[in-house]
């Protein structure tokens, strides 16, 4: 396989793990702290609010997706490479999608941040 | 923030990072996939390898949906970003994967800059986002 047939395969990881993570973070800022939900209500109710709500769900969707993305880009590539390539820019694409989509406060520290996992990516696509 | 909050933090980095080595030492047993092989692509969900990088994904799956409960997204990445230079270690200890210096300088700035992010607030989210809580 060509090194862009692996990069495709990580841009496929990021955009559909974003989703997931953008969904699924909104989902628990909806259902509050689980673990004080677990004290008051137990195990079983968490579980139960947890599946019953449809936006978890379709990022669970994504979050699958993002998985068969990683297991085939994996066949591909090092893992040594995929895994931080896909995990930063899923942190940048996070950053952007929690600022527009979750009105997350994404401050100077978290842009800067930014700059320096791009700065490792770019290292390790050498 | 509480040292139960830390422990599950820490959950979501070495989890996130056992479970993906188990998933490419598996995916070395099927070898690249093409379009001859695709089909049998479900067949690797019961290579153990796989299996057990799976069942440290969930671990990492519900530690990571209890640290969203709490904190921000852009806070929960970064704050687990420890888990790369793990990832990097088990890779080249147990996959002997060959790591050149540049690697190491990318996963070293990867590492430094998402700390930055870990010493600001972990919850920044306005009021207005949380209102609907039990409301699913």
């Amino acid at each position: 396989m060509t090194a862009a047939a692996g990069w495709l395969g990580v841009a496929s990881i990021v955009l559909s793990a974003t989703t997931g993570d953008v969904l699924q973070s909104g989902a628990m800022k909806q259902l509050g702290d689980l673990g004080e939900i677990r004290q008051t209500h137990g195990l079983l109710e968490v579980v139960r609010r947890v599946v019953s709500n449809r936006r978890f769900m379709l990022g669970l969707f994504f979050m699958a997706v993002a998985f068969f993305s990683l297991l085939v880009t994996l066949s591909w590539a090092d893992l040594s490479v995929v895994g931080p390539a896909s995990a930063s820019l899923t942190f940048i694409a996070n950053a952007i999608a929690a600022r527009i989509f979750l009105k997350e406060h994404v401050d100077y520290r978290r842009w800067v941040a930014a700059v320096f996992v791009a700065g490792g990516v770019a290292l390790l696509a050498r | 923030m509480s040292f139960r909050k830390y422990l599950v933090l820490a959950a979501v980095a070495i989890f996130g990072a056992c479970g993906d080595v188990c998933l490419a030492r598996g995916m070395r047993d099927f070898g690249a996939v093409t379009r001859n092989n695709w089909h049998q692509l479900l067949s690797v969900l019961l290579n153990p390898w796989i299996g057990g990088g799976i069942c440290l994904l969930i671990g990492f799956f519900c530690s990571y949906m209890t640290a969203l409960s709490w904190a921000d997204l852009t806070y929960v990445l970064p704050a687990t970003a420890i888990s790369y230079v793990l990832m990097a270690f088990l890779a080249r200890s147990f996959l002997h994967e060959n790591i050149p210096t540049s690697h190491w300088l990318g996963i070293g700035l990867i590492t430094v800059g998402v700390g930055l992010v870990a010493m600001g607030p972990s919850l920044t989210a306005p009021p207005e986002a949380k209102s609907a809580r039990n409301g699913a």
